[in-house]
């Protein structure tokens, strides 16, 4: 399907920042770094998603997750740490049988995935090129139930996070 | 002739989605926890859209999932987040190993 070389080299290289930002999340120890690498594992995953003719995914991917879900967590840890943050994102006792436990599911699914006639069932019809027409129409007629209760989701997750993160009273109630 | 079959995409994706799985399970901090929680839902949104690319390209199902999964991971980061910050609040240890109230 996709002939062009570009896209091959493209898809290596995103493939490989992602993989390694992402392993640099689990591994640093310092919860800052983290979130740095975890920014930049977002904005190659919008460069995956712009490879699979998904503008609009990339555009929010960028928007929200790299935007707002970074810079929300990076005030989250502003606002629970006040030591150094050197030795803040340690292991538990459990990594080794959380190795053994990933290292069975990466198997499973290296199996599945291996196994799936995926020749089958792929159609060679191009992605249209009008996607962010098509998406808009499609949320606002066919899926709107969805979309208005994708709505009231984040009106009761906005008024509930302020009210458990409110300050406190110092008499208690409240 | 080099090309990228969707098989790539759902390699890429189960490898993410294992760092992330991995991360959760092993991690101290409950922030990081969040973190590595964002990274698997990102796996599964790789998935989707490289499902919507390759098996329905023209009626975007996959691409519409994926939206109301970012939705839903956005509000649950904000709630996750905040009722961290209010167990710190309350001077307890953030720490997942020691958040066992409800244990028994």
């Amino acid at each position: 399907m996709e002939t062009c070389i570009y896209n091959v080299i493209a898809f290596y290289m995103l493939a490989a920042v992602i993989l390694g930002s992402a392993v640099m999340i689990v591994a640093v120890r310092n919860i800052v770094h983290s979130v740095l690498f975890l920014a930049a594992c977002f904005i190659s995953m919008a460069g995956i998603y712009l490879l699979l003719d998904a503008v609009y995914l990339a555009i929010i991917q960028v928007l929200i997750y790299a935007g707002a879900v970074c810079i929300m967590i990076i005030f989250g840890i502003m606002l629970i740490r006040r030591a150094d943050m050197k030795e803040s994102n340690l292991f538990n006792k459990q990594t080794k049988l959380a190795a053994g436990v990933v290292a069975m599911t990466l198997a499973v699914y290296g199996i599945l995935a291996g196994k799936t006639a995926w020749t089958d069932v792929t159609s060679n019809v191009p992605v249209p090129a009008d996607s962010l027409d098509k998406i808009g129409g499609l949320l606002l007629s066919q899926y709107v139930i969805p979309f208005e209760v994708a709505a009231l989701l984040l009106t009761v997750a906005l008024i509930g996070a302020i009210m458990l993160a409110r300050e406190v009273k110092a008499d208690g109630d409240n | 002739m080099v090309t990228i079959s969707l098989t790539h995409y759902v390699m890429l994706s189960a490898i993410l989605f294992s760092i992330g799985l991995f991360g959760v399970l092993a991690k101290k901090n409950a922030v990081s926890v969040l973190i590595c929680i964002e990274l698997m839902l990102n796996a599964v949104n790789i998935n989707f859209i490289a499902f919507s690319k390759y098996i329905t390209p023209a009626d975007f199902m996959g691409q519409i999932f994926a939206i109301f999964v970012i939705t839903v991971a956005a509000a649950e980061v904000g709630v996750g987040l905040a009722i961290i910050i209010a167990i710190y609040r309350n001077n307890l240890p953030v720490d997942l190993d020691e958040i066992d109230w409800l244990k028994w």
